[in-house]
Formats: structure tokens, sequence, C-alpha cells
């Protein structure tokens, strides 16, 4: 029974069956309300489907030797990394089975980004590699940020585990992590005033440039599930839980939705900075969160 | 065929990304292609996006008469552009070299090095025809993608 509700929660719910829909749906509502906002007509509803059909019937370069297999690989596991994050989120109340803590969501939702930067450089293209130092960089940086964020959800719940987490009651504490997650979200997903490290047209594609093919349509569905794994992070710590398994589910996609839209708008309304002020502002803001975090720790202790 | 090529071919008609590539153009016709992404003519109604890497390219859009400098360069990226792919020329220039014919700096026209699908003429050409020249091209790669032997031999035959 416990393998099978975990089988069900990568494969089903909120696993790959759902997410690689709702992937495609976040892509395609990101480029439509950008559209809109620029007066276009935008892409059709089914247009990231089309795109990842496309690329997966065409060509791939030749890749040799142990160094080519590892490019080929690098969408793969990212593509995995995802689905492992997205099997962890809480959405629906567990009923045994493998649960993981905090931490290790974290960690998977980390990894596809880290394949990215390992990509670029293996990929021994030069805009490949300036992209992947860029990503690197911007890592960094906004993981400053992110880790805050998840050690202040843990001292407001005193527990990294999932399910303690999304069942808490809201407390000032969860909210200063949501909003310091909130902030990180636009660098994560490469959205407009973060979009340095695949910068299009100003270095090409960045880590990207050397993919093709059913390798690229990896990198874009791994994407997608990006989208819907770290939003959906977001959107189960936001919402208070019903019980009511049915209900959790939709206004987390409702909430899921509401936020790709937010963040389409940002996107459309800022331009590309540069790494470094991208840096800096994350420097300021995780100075910002760590100073605001010390202060609420302190009075939580002292309360107990 | 079976339901996944067709499947896969009806995509492609519906997704195709270009490269854009100047070579020693006059940056009139490269203004007119960015026009066509505009929102007066909007092109990612048909799916089309401008990508930043041709390997990503389904369709290579060529403007300018093809200078000695990038001659080679045209045959590189033409060779990065995985197949199926198709070729477009923007404006007279590749098709005739134009106003540059005879210069001593000008290797044109552009079918001397790759095959070329689609020619749209114009000096420049305004953005509705190259939207029209582009959406030719995305029915002969749709053709071409069903009968990829066919095209081979013919791509042999060419160089």
């Amino acid at each position: 029974m416990n393998v099978l509700s975990a089988l069900a929660r990568l494969l089903i719910f909120p696993g790959l069956l759902f997410a690689i829909p709702a992937g495609w749906l976040f892509l395609w509502i990101e480029r439509k309300v950008v559209a809109r906002a620029q007066r276009r007509v935008g892409p059709p509803f089914m247009q990231p489907f089309f795109d990842f059909m496309k690329l997966m019937g065409k060509e791939t370069p030749l890749r040799q030797g142990p160094g080519g297999q590892f490019v080929k690989a690098w969408p793969l596991l990212s593509v995995a990394a995802s689905a492992g994050a997205l099997s962890l989120l809480p959405v629906l109340p567990r009923s045994g089975g493998f649960t993981g803590d905090l931490v290790l969501l974290l960690g998977l939702l980390e990894l596809p980004s880290f394949f990215l930067i390992v990509a670029g450089f293996s990929s021994r293209s030069l805009f490949g590699e300036i992209g992947s130092a860029r990503e690197a960089a911007l890592s960094i940086s906004y993981n400053l940020v992110f880790l805050m964020a998840a050690v202040s959800l843990g001292v407001a719940q005193g527990s990294f585990q999932l399910d303690d987490l999304a069942q808490a009651p809201a407390s000032p504490l969860r909210w200063l992590g949501i909003a310091a997650m909130v902030l990180c979200l636009p660098a994560k997903l490469h959205l407009n005033p973060f979009s340095i490290p695949d910068a299009e047209q100003e270095i090409y594609a960045g880590p990207m440039t050397e993919y093709a093919g059913a390798e690229l349509g990896l990198w874009e569905l791994a994407h997608g599930l990006e989208w819907v794994a770290s939003i959906g992070l977001v959107a189960c710590l936001a919402i208070p839980h019903t019980g009511i398994a049915v209900a959790d589910a939709l206004v987390f996609v409702v909430l899921s939705i509401l936020a790709v839209v937010l963040l389409a708008g940002l996107a459309a309304a800022t331009a590309r900075v540069t790494i470094d002020s991208a840096v800096r502002f994350y420097g300021w803001s995780a100075a910002a969160v760590a100073v605001v975090l010390a202060a609420g720790t302190l009075l939580v202790r002292l309360r107990l | 065929m079976s339901f996944w090529r067709r499947l896969i071919c009806s995509c492609r008609r519906r997704s195709p990304w270009l490269f854009h590539m100047n070579a020693g153009s006059c940056n009139g016709c490269d203004i007119e292609l960015v026009a066509s992404l505009t929102p007066r003519y909007d092109v990612e109604q048909l799916g089309i996006q401008l990508r930043g890497s041709p390997r990503h390219a389904d369709i290579l859009c060529i403007s300018g008469p093809v200078t000695h400098g990038t001659a080679e360069a045209i045959r590189t990226v033409y060779g990065q552009v995985m197949a199926p792919k198709a070729v477009v020329a923007i404006g007279s220039c590749p098709a005739s070299t134009n106003a540059f014919v005879g210069s001593p700096s000008v290797d044109g026209p552009l079918n001397k090095h790759i095959p070329v699908d689609v020619f749209i003429p114009g000096c420049p050409p305004r953005p509705d025809a190259i939207v029209r020249g582009i959406a030719k091209a995305v029915s002969i790669l749709a053709e071409r993608a069903e009968r990829p032997a066919a095209d081979a031999a013919a791509e042999e035959g060419a160089q």
C-alpha cells in the first residue's frame, strides 16, 4: 500500500500525469500573458505541446565518448529530479508511505539548476559556458534567500516534515518564509528581470546553445515541471488545508495559476538586469530576510 | 504512416522556430523580419519563434548578398541546424545579390552555398510577404519530414 501510494504520487498527482500538462499550461499562460501585455494575440493553447512533440521528432547532434553520453544524460536527470520534487509536494494529506522533508524537497528542486550548469560547461560551447557561469552566480545568490526561507518555515513550525508544515496554521514567520520564496521564483524560473543565464539573443541560448531535438525537448519539459514544482511548493504552504482532498487540490491549482499570471506580468513589465545587479539584489534581500528572521526567532524562543 | 509520425508532422507544421542570420545585409530586411514579430503582425500566433541558437531552429532565415566573410559562416550554421530543416532567403540580395551585383567583396547568390527552399523578393520585402514565405517554408518542411529519404538524396545532389 505504501509503495502504491508513493508511486501514485510520483506518476499521477501531483506527479507526472498531472504535472506535465500543468507545466505546458503554465508555459502557455506565461507566453500568453506576456503577449497580451504587449498587445499581441499570443500563441495558441496547445503551443507548448506542439513545440515538445516537434522537438521529439527532430534529429540530435552526434555526440561521442563518455562526455557525449553525459551531455545526453543531463536533461533526463533534470526531468527525473523535478518529478521527484513534485511527488514530495504535500498537496494531499498523506496516508503513510514515503514522507520526505523540506530539505530533500529543496535539494531536488535545486538539482535541475545544477544539471543546467554542468550541461552548459560540458557542451563546450562558449555561450554555454558564459550562461552556466551566470546560472551558477545567480543560483548561489538566490539560494541564500531560499534557504533562509526554509529555515524560517522550520522555526515557525518546529519541524521540517512537509506534512506538519502543510497542516500547521499560518504564523508571521511562515509568511516571511513564503514571501522570501516568492522573491526567489523569477530567478529560479529564469523569468524576466533575472532571465540572465539563458539570455536569448544576448548569449545565444546560454547553457542550452548546443542542445537540439529530443534533448532540448526534455529540457523544456524539465523547465515546465520546475514551474509546477516551485510554484506548487509556495501554493501548498500558502493555502489553508481543509482536509477534503478535492477542495485542497482545486485551491492548489487555482492559486498556482494565479502565481503564474503574476510572475508573467512581472516578466512582461521588466527588462533583464545585469548579473551583478541581480547578485547585489539577492545579497541585500538575504540580509533583510536574515535580520527579520533572527528577530522573529528570538521572539518565538522568548515566548516559549 | 504511423499515428506517431502523423502527430509529429502536424506539430511540426504548428511550431516552426527560426534562426536569423545576416550575410552582409544592409539591415533593411532584418528590421522587417523583426517587424513581423511585433504586435501588428505577431507571428507567435502561428507558433513561430525567433530562437537564439541555430541548433534549436527548423527554418534558417538569411538576409544579405553573402559577402566573402560570411560564406563560410553560412555553411557552418547550415550544418548546425538539425534535420528536418528549410532555408528562407529574405530580400532580393540573397536571390540575386541585388544592388551589390559584381562587387568584389560579394560571393553570392545564396544558393551557390546552400540549398534554398523559399526566396522572398523585395528590397526590403514587407512583413506580410515574409510571413507568407515562412508559411510556405513550413509546408515544405512538413512534406520533407514525411519523406526523409527522398529529401536526403536531393540534398546530396545539391551539394
